[in-house]
Formats: structure tokens, C-alpha cells, sequence
């Protein structure tokens, strides 16, 4: 990797403070951009590290609201979050993975096949930022883009456990064992909401066909007559348009299942 | 009662104590003081004339000690091709230099352009980005058969074409061939693949080069499988150095699989500038580096043909087979689809008419060379696989099938040049029934069935032809080295062995095994022995450790050795008997005189044999140290039968392994717990290959799996608990163990398994699928479903 300066904060306030800098850049659990780094594919002048912030930290639940810092690790969601969130990241990676990559570093990040936009997007939950309040909704808007601005800082996010019960179905690219395709169904206080990742070619989004669907009548057999389009989804070595949108159907219909 | 020690006996491997606890010695924990590192910069396109590279301002960068490219090679050797192939006209194959750096253009993602020598390795990567490489970039040649069609762009503009050789082995008359497969009842003809892969040793290729000006000597530390031969290769047609001047040292080496036998460039480069320099050059390769430095495996594009009579008695076989060399001849890479393949096409079977066509064609890709197995995966992938198929197209039960057209009289010319010498493929297939538990199968599948899966059977037979020998007869097939090996049997004054030999340990477990057959020899405990390996400055010039070779050839060397150590210490302990030594028996460590209760103890041998008060000088020398070579006169031949038991998850596609049986035949064995071990890893990649690994290259030559992100490795979960057997066994006839080698049957044997399997499961559940290309996929397991 290329030098660069590092600083580990204590506070929110002195975070954004240190990533005023030019080409200053957030470091989360860095499962990431320290890889990142030692490709020499990012060169950011100093590092701010994320991970010295108490008020960032922890995984709570208070009147069915689910509050995750943003500095939460994976393995802290997969300890303390509601079943369904806390069995997605329990299957995030490896130990080591899920030992240092935060909930904030994973959403910010907005990998195209990440597991958690999926759930966000299922789950509407609220990003909360250092200065906003940002609907899952709002937040993801394409591949590693989302409303973030710069050195903006995901402080927490919120989340009101569904009433009805969620579920996550992942199906495992073989090699990097990032979901090929993952669904995330939940059944919340506004109705089923369907998250959808690793599957279009612009990063996690709602299947609302099969939220209208399983709105009406929450069974398999209400996503019989729904085919995902192929057209907007993502094709490479690891399966083809057809196959993913195939995956999307087929996920969706176990999510419902398990949820029952 | 298993034994507890000796031949026969599974003490735990004696090795892993320092492996697990973190106090292996691999060569990138090897420093010598005063040590630059070298970064090479490569190429990132796969076919391009150099134009010019200038290094003047990364030559300015801190840290930079020199900058070397091509044009400081000139009129130095280039990489040599250890094994020349004479193609079917009886012309030599195209032979295209292989320079250290790259001279007049690059020739694959990876080629090495320039090597950037600094203080830190850190500065060396800087400066590499500072030098300017004028590139002229030319189409890439990467599709096999695009490569020989007219007109093709050349990967080597002094050849004629694209074509290394063109070659047939087994019945040359095509006309007869013809004549076989039109008087055929039934003709069954496949179109397969056999993928590309990347070795991936846990442990990456590592070489340091040091030189002492003050003895005029070089010492090379390298990730190596063959010490002796990468010095020879190195100083006889690279630098030209005088091999009493050379020592390489390949200390504890994390995993080869192959692609650490080769001679690489880099060792070469570390070696000649470390003198250059007058200093210590370390290079150590990252994973990424691996990705497109290493010799890569397989990479086969087959048309097979297998014709039977009305009895389902095999007739003949056809195959045609392009094979990939990537831009360079590595080491052995010409071998292995030739005498490596070609001469294994019989497999189990008395199929009478026999012709392998092999055509190996240069592309703008990384070198293909011998991986785990090594042309014996790809020769029994095309049998097995076709076997398969013309069972189910004739209606047949496979295994019967298989079982009719056995060789079961040995020792057996096959009609592609080897003589089998032993082997009971009926027996062995006895055992896989039982281990397998075939009858119980039936009952499985109505499980599967019952939660929505499919299920499916799939079994294979496979044999190996390992411990590659006679030096006389590969000499004659091309090979441009000897394969005998060597061991010196050393004794020390009291009673302790050191046994130096040619075989290289890289997680085969000859610390541990090989003492288990002389403490059974001399009937001593194992912990006075102690192997010593990989390093060329301490054991005889042995050929090192590849093809299942190390105890069927280094042992036989050593039980030579070892034989003549004992015959001397009879001499010795006659003496102090008072007694003939035709009349000295040794057991248990005690010499005696048969008939009688006058006995000496090995230790009172060994120490007067280093203190000779009282020593038969007249008639043997002081000291109790021997060498033996030996050079084999066959090869071994261990066989076996593999079945796979797969779930099929019909709506994704996804194959799950929920059983696995391997029956092998390999001959007496010295330590099972090993030789389980061996045929365990063997399985997981061969499992890795039938399911999960593919190395994959655009149309410009650009690799799209250099990573771990893309090219799938197998994982603990993805292989399920082996039942695995060994207790058919037919000794090899050949060598004094009577040993074959174990260490590449399971990924020989099992990718035809696992993909039978699949195919059994996706027709039981009434789908017309008769093949699928690994890796089997979800995605193309889905895709072959719904066609």
C-alpha cells in the first residue's frame, strides 16, 4: 500500500473533523478498503478510523426498535440484533471478517452483493447519520453509490423489528461466497417488503411485484406467476441474467416459506 | 491389531509439531543479512511488442538499487523445457525461447518485464510504477482452436504457427482405426473440457539469492519440490554456472501440487543478481502474483470416441485432444499431455485398438505444466466419463459395464506403450461396493426424493502409472533428465541415522514414514532416524518429489542403502562374534549367531564401526555410512475405484457431495494414517475441480479469476467425510517395498466420480442431460436442467 496518515478519533465530532482533509477517508473494520489499500488500488492522504468511537458501538432493542451503531461489528449484530438481522450477519464472511467489518462500513460501502442492503431496503430501516436521517429507500442508489456525502459518517441505524417476522435467503457465489443472489423478505408494521442483492446491475433494490403479490396473500403460491426481469440484472462467470432472476424467485419463494 | 510402529504402524507425523505450533522454517522466513528486495514488473496486457522501457526516473526513486530488463540477458539462457516431443512426422515439437525477462514483447498477463531491486520491498513496488513501458499492444491469441486456424496471430513470431506438436501415440494406421470404430455395434462420443486451474499452494513461491565473492559461491533458497534439478536446470542452460558452486536449499515448503517443480524465472533472476549486486536479493510472490506466475494445470479441450461390440466389449478408442501450453514451455509442460496422458488412455480396460491425437498449441496465457496428477486426471476424466455415457446409452449398469472389460490378467501391454505389472481391479471394485454401500442406495434416493432433491450415483474406476521410470526409457521418450533417486544411509557412532534423500517433503510426511521402514529394516525405535532433505549442500543428487514418486523410488534407494549398511554391520559384528557373517542374523537391533545365545547390540556395531579398537580392517573400512541409487524398471501402477454420492437441489442447482468411497489399490503401504491423509487432500481437489475451480481468460488474454473473490477454491464444507479403504492390494512387482504411490490418485480418481454422480442425479429425475463441463456449477447445472 501507498503511505498515509492515520487517526483513530474518539468522538463523532472529532471524526468529521479529521476527514475534512483532502482525499481523507473513513476506515470502518477495513475488510474492504485495507485490501483495497495493499492492491494499490485507493491512495487516500490519512485514514480515519472509526473504531475508537463509544457512541458508535453497541446493539440494542427498546420497545421494538432496534438500535445497531454504526461501528457495530458484524458478530455484535449476530449476538444481540432480532433473530432474522442477527442470522444474516452470522453468515457474513468468516469469524475474522465479521470480528472487525461494521454494519457502517458494509453499508457505505454498498458492495452490489453485499447481504445487508438487502435487509435495510426489507426492513425500511432509518440510516442515521452524523448530520441526517436517511431512508433505506433513499440511501442505495446503484453500485457503491449511496446518498452518503463526503465525509459524511453513518452513526447508527434504526430499525423497527417487524411484527410479522423476516427471513433471509442467500444463495452463495461459490468462490467469494458474497451472495450470487440474496433476498430478504419482512413482514413490517407497513406491509411485506421484499430487499433483493447481488442480483441487478444497479446494487440492492425492492422487488415491489412481489411485495403487491405477497401483500394480498402472504404464500409461495402468490409469487407463482412472477417472472424478475432478466434484463436488469447482473451477468458474469458465476451465473447469467436468466439464472439470477430465476435465483430471485426462487429465494423470495423460500423467504416466505420460512417465514410461514 | 494395527501395528505400533515399523512398516504398517500410523505413528502421528512427527513434522506437524513444528508446522502447528508456528516453528516451520519456509524459505520467505529465511533473511540474510544485508538482504534488497526485487519487485518484477508485469505485464498487464497478454500480447504486445516492447517498444522501449525506460527505468530512468524510477532509477532515481529512493531506495532503488538497480533496475534490470530483458536487454541485461542477452546472450543468457532462457528458461529450458526439460522433456522434447517428437511429433507424429517424427519431427522435434517448436521450441520458442523463454527468456528471464521478457525480450521484444510480452506474451501474457504476468510476463515479467523489468525487476525493480531496493532497499524495501515498498520502494521497489514505488519505482516499478515509475518505469515507462511503450507498449504496442497486438491481438491476444487465447482460444485453442482460434490459435491453429490460418492466419492466426503468432505468440512466438520465429515459429511457424501456433502448433508445439502435433502427436499420436497407440495404433498410427488410421485406416485401421476407421476400420475398427465402422465395424462397431455401438459407437458413444463426448466433447468434454477439462478446465484450467491454479495450483494455489497455501504457502506462495518465495526465492532468495545470496553470494559469497570471497568463495565464488551462490546459494539459492527457493520454494522447490526438486532442489538438484532446478540447480542443474539453473547452471547447466540458464546462467551457466559450475554446480560446485551452487547450492539450493528448498527448506519446509508449504504445498507444491506440481507447480513447484519447475524451474522459474525468478530463481533464476535472484541467483544471477544477487552477484550483480553483491548483495542478498529476496523475492517473495503475492497471491495475486501467484494468480499469473505460477504454472498453471490442465486446460485439455477433448473429442473422445469409444466403440463397443453387440456384447458391450470395447473395440477401440479414438481420442483428440488440444492442450494448452500458455505462452512458454515451463519445465515439463510438453510431457504432460503426451507420455503423461496419452500412454494412461487404456485405463482399467482391454480395449484393443487404441489412438490418443494430442495437439499442443501456445496462447497468450500463463504456462500450463504438471498439476496433482498431471495428464493421468485428464485420461481418466475422458474414460471414465465416456464409460459413463455409453452405459446409460446402452442401458447398461455402469460398474457391470466397467467390470466386463477389465484387464485381469497381468503383467499387461497396454496398446499406448506401458506394461502394467500387477493389479486386481475386480478386487478393488469389491471393496468400493462395500465401502460405498451401493445396496443401501436405492433407499438414499427415496430420501433425497421425499425433501425435493434429486440423487445420484456415480462411480469410476481410474489408474496411474507413478514413481515415472526407467531413466533408459524416458530418455528415449524425450525426457532430458534421469529419474532414478538416491539416499545415503548414514550412521552415527551411537546408533542414531541421518538419511539424506532426493525426495522432497512438501506435506507428504517422509520425516515421519520413510524412518518407519528402516527402523523395521534394523528393527531400531523410529526417533533414531531422522530424514534430511532439500538441500543440495547435505543429501545425494536425487530428482526430488513429484508423480507419487518418493517412496517408490527415494525408498527403494534407501532400503538399497540401508541393506548395505546392514551387510557391512554384520561384517563388523562377526567380528566381534567371532563368528561368519553369512552366519549373523540381525533382529530387534541385536546381532546374533544363529544357533546361538552369542549376541552384540546395533550400538556396540555402530560405535566400534567409528571406534575401531577391535575392527576387521583388513576386510571393510571404519565408518557405517552408504549411498545407493536406483533407477527403476517400471512403472508403478496403483488403481482404484472412486463413487461419488451427490444431492442435487433441482430449482438452484446446486450439488452438495453427501458421500464419497475411494478404494485404491497402492500396493503394501508403510504408514495408513498418511496415505489416508494423502487420499483425503487428493479428493478435496479433485472435488474442487469437478464442482468449483475454474481459471477463466477473456478474449483479450486478461485473467477474470485472479483472485480469490472469482476462482473458487474448495472449503471444509464443501467436501463431506471420505470412507476411504485400502486393503486391496496388489504389491508393485518391481521395487523392494513393493509400494506404487498414493499421492495423486484422489484427484486422479474423483472428478469423473462427482460429475457421474451429477449426471445420474439429473436423469433420475428425468432430465436429458448426459454431460456437463466442470466446474458442475449451480449456475451450469441450472442451465443444463432447463436447455
Amino acid at each position: 500500500m501507498y503511505a498515509f496518515d492515520f487517526e483513530r478519533p474518539s468522538t463523532i465530532a472529532e471524526a468529521v473533523a479529521a476527514l475534512q482533509d483532502e482525499d481523507a477517508q473513513a476506515l470502518g473494520g477495513g475488510q474492504t478498503l485495507i485490501p483495497t489499500l495493499k492492491q494499490r488500488l485507493a491512495s487516500p492522504s490519512k485514514l480515519v478510523s472509526l473504531s475508537g468511537i463509544a457512541e458508535m458501538k453497541g446493539v440494542s432493542i427498546e420497545g421494538g426498535v432496534l438500535t445497531i451503531g454504526g461501528g457495530a461489528t458484524h458478530a455484535e449484530v449476530a449476538a444481540d440484533a432480532c433473530a432474522p438481522l442477527a442470522a444474516l450477519a452470522a453468515n457474513i464472511g468468516d469469524p475474522a471478517v465479521r470480528n472487525r467489518g461494521t454494519i457502517g462500513g458494509s453499508l457505505a460501502n454498498n458492495d452490489p452483493s453485499a447481504d445487508y442492503p438487502a435487509a435495510m431496503l426489507a426492513l425500511g430501516a432509518t440510516i442515521i447519520t452524523n448530520t441526517r436521517e436517511i431512508a433505506a429507500d433513499d440511501f442505495f442508489q446503484g453500485m457503491f453509490t449511496t446518498a452518503l456525502e463526503e465525509g459524511e459518517i453513518i452513526t447508527s441505524v434504526r430499525i423497527d423489528v417487524p411484527p410479522g417476522g423476516a427471513n433471509y435467503q442467500k444463495f452463495e457465489q461459490p468462490a467469494s461466497r458474497f451472495a450470487l443472489v440474496g433476498v430478504f423478505v419482512a413482514r413490517t408494521a407497513n406491509g411485506v417488503r421484499v430487499g433483493v442483492t447481488g442480483a441487478s446491475e444497479d446494487g440492492a433494490y425492492r422487488w415491489s411485484e412481489a411485495e403487491e403479490a405477497l401483500n394480498k396473500e402472504f404464500r409461495e403460491d402468490a409469487l407463482m406467476d412472477l417472472r424478475p426481469n432478466p434484463a436488469i440484472m447482473i451477468e458474469d462467470l458465476h451465473g447469467s441474467r436468466e439464472y439470477r432472476a430465476h435465483l430471485v424467485r426462487v429465494l423470495t419463494k423460500r423467504a416466505v416459506a420460512a417465514i410461514g | 491389531m494395527p501395528k505400533d510402529h515399523g512398516i504398517g504402524a500410523s505413528p502421528k507425523r512427527r513434522e506437524d509439531v513444528r508446522f502447528l505450533t508456528g516453528a516451520g522454517n519456509y524459505t520467505d522466513d529465511i533473511n540474510v543479512n544485508g538482504q534488497a528486495y526485487v519487485h518484477f514488473l508485469r505485464s498487464d496486457v497478454a500480447h504486445a511488442k516492447i517498444n522501449g522501457i525506460d527505468t530512468s526516473a524510477a532509477e532515481a526513486m529512493p531506495g532503488v538499487v538497480r533496475i534490470f530488463t530483458g536487454a541485461d540477458f542477452e546472450g543468457v539462457g532462457g528458461m529450458p523445457c526439460g522433456w522434447g516431443v517428437t511429433d507424429r512426422h517424427g519431427e522435434p515439437m517448436q521450441e520458442p525461447p523463454h527468456p528471464i525477462l521478457a525480450q521484444g514483447k510480452v506474451r501474457h498477463v504476468g510476463d515479467p518485464i523489468a525487476a525493480v531491486i531496493a532497499d524495501t520491498y515498498e520502494q521497489a513496488r514505488d519505482a516499478a510504477e515509475a518505469i515507462e513501458v511503450d507498449l504496442d499492444d497486438l491481438p491476444a491469441v487465447v482460444d485453442m482452436k482460434a490459435a491453429l486456424a490460418d492466419g492466426a496471430t503468432k505468440v512466438h513470431d520465429d515459429l511457424t504457427s501456433n502448433l508445439c506438436y502435433d502427436w499420436v501415440l497407440g495404433e498410427t494406421d488410421d485406416a485401421a482405426v476407421q476400420a475398427a470404430f465402422d465395424s462397431a455395434a455401438h459407437v458413444t462420443t463426448l466433447e468434454l473440457v477439462n478446465q484450467r486451474l491454479v495450483a494455489n499452494p497455501m504457502e506462495p513461491r518465495v526465492a532468495v539469492g545470496d553470494y559469497n565473492r570471497g568463495t565464488d559461491e551462490h546459494t539459492l533458497y527457493t520454494t522447490s519440490q526438486n532442489p538438484h534439478v532446478i540447480r542443474l536446470l539453473m547452471c547447466a542452460f540458464v546462467l551457466g554456472l559450475p554446480e560446485h558452486k551452487v547450492r539450493v536449499v528448498a527448506p519446509d515448503v508449504g504445498g507444491g501440487f506440481g507447480t513447484k517443480i519447475f524451474h522459474y524465472a525468478e530463481e533464476a533472476f535472484v541467483t544471477f543478481a544477487a552477484k550483480a549486486i553483491n548483495r542478498p536479493v529476496k523475492w517473495t510472490a503475492s497471491r495475486s502474483e501467484a494468480f499469473m506466475s505460477d504454472a498453471q494445470g490442465r486446460d485439455h479441450v477433448t473429442r473422445i470416441e469409444l466403440a463397443l461390440d453387440a456384447s458391450n466389449n470395447f473395440t477401440a478408442l479414438r481420442t483428440n485432444t488440444l492442450a494448452n501450453m500458455g505462452a512458454y514451455l515451463s519445465t515439463f509442460s510438453s510431457s504432460v499431455p503426451t507420455w503423461l496422458h496419452g500412454t494412461l488412455m487404456a485405463g482399467n480396460y482391454k480395449t484393443p485398438t487404441i489412438q490418443v491425437n494430442v495437439k499442443a498449441v501456445f496462447t497468450n496465457t500463463v504456462p500450463v505444466d504438471a498439476y496433482r496428477g498431471a495428464g493421468r486426471p485428464e485420461a481418466t476424466f475422458q474414460i471414465e466419463r465416456v464409460i459413463d455415457k455409453a452405459a446409460r446409452e446402452l442401458g447398461v449398469d455402469p460398474v457391470a459395464l466397467r467390470r466386463q472389460n477389465f484387464i485381469t490378467e497381468f503383467p499387461y501391454d497396454t496398446p499406448v506403450a506401458l506394461t502394467y505389472d500387477t493389479g486386481d481391479y475386480h478386487g478393488t471394485m469389491d471393496k468400493l461396493e462395500a465401502a460405498a454401500d451401493f445396496a443401501g442406495f436405492a433407499a438414499r434416493r427415496a430420501a433425497s426424493e421425499a425433501k425435493g432433491k434429486l440423487r445420484g450415483l456415480g462411480v469410476n474406476c481410474y489408474i496411474e502409472a507413478c514413481g515415472i521410470a526407467p531413466s533408459n526409457i524416458v530418455g528415449m521418450l524425450g525426457a532430458r533428465a534421469g529419474l532414478y533417486d538416491a539416499a545415503t544411509v548414514r550412521v552415527n557412532a551411537t546408533g542414531s541415522i541421518s538419511v539424506m534423500v532426493g525426495a522432497h517433503s512438501h506435506g507428504q510426511g517422509h520425516e515421519t514414514a520413510f524412518p518407519q521402514v528402516v527402523a523395521d529394516m534394523i528393527g531400531i525405535d523410529e526417533s533414531m532416524i531422522e530424514i534430511v532433505h532439500g538441500d543440495t549442500s547435505k543429501i545425494p543428487f536425487g530428482m526430488g518429489t513429484y508423480g507419487s514418486r518418493s517412496l517408490a523410488v527415494c525408498g527403494s534407494a534407501m532400503v538399497k542403502a540401508t541393506e548395505k549398511v546392514i551387510a557391512k554391520a554384520k561384517k563388523i559384528a562377526a567380528h566381534l562374534l567371532e563368528a561368519s557373517d553369512a552366519d549373523i542374523e540381525l533382529k530387534d537391533g541385536v546381532f546374533s549367531v544363529a544357533g546361538t545365545d552369542k549376541s552384540v547390540a546395533w550400538g556396540d556395531v555402530t560405535l566400534t564401526a567409528y571406534v575401531p579398537h577391535n575392527f576387521p580392517l583388513e576386510e571393510v573400512e571404519p565408518g557405517l555410512e552408504e549411498t545407493a541409487f536406483y533407477d527403476p524398471a517400471n512403472f508403478t501402477f496403483p488403481a482404484g475405484a472412486y463413487a461419488c454420492e451427490v444431492e442435487v437441489d433441482p430449482e438452484t442447482g446446486k450439488v452438495t457431495i453427501e458421500r464419497f468411497a475411494a478404494a485404491d489399490d497402492f500396493g503394501n503401504i508403510i504408514n495408513p494414517m498418511i496415505v489416508d491423509g494423502q487420499v483425503h487432500g487428493g479428493i478435496g481437489q479433485g472435488i474442487g475441480q469437478a464442482l468449483l475451480e475454474n481459471c477463466v481468460y477473456d478474449a483479450d488474454g486478461q485473467l477474470m479469476t485472479g483472485s480469490y473473490m472469482d476462482y473458487a477454491m474448495p472449503r471444509a464444507d464443501d467436501v463431506p467425510f471420505y470412507t476411504v479403504d485400502h486393503s486391496s492390494q496388489t504389491p508393485c512387482t518391481h521395487n523392494p517395498l513393493g509400494v506404487k504411490g498414493c499421492g495423486e490418485a484422489g484427484a486422479i480418481g474423483s472428478p469423473p466420480a462427482v460429475v457421474n454422480a451429477v449426471i445420474d442425479a439429473l436423469q433420475s429425475g428425468g432430465k436429458n442431460v448426459d454431460h456437463i463441463d466442470m466446474p458442475v456449477s449451480p449456475s451450469r447445472v441450472w442451465s443444463a436442467m432447463n436447455a
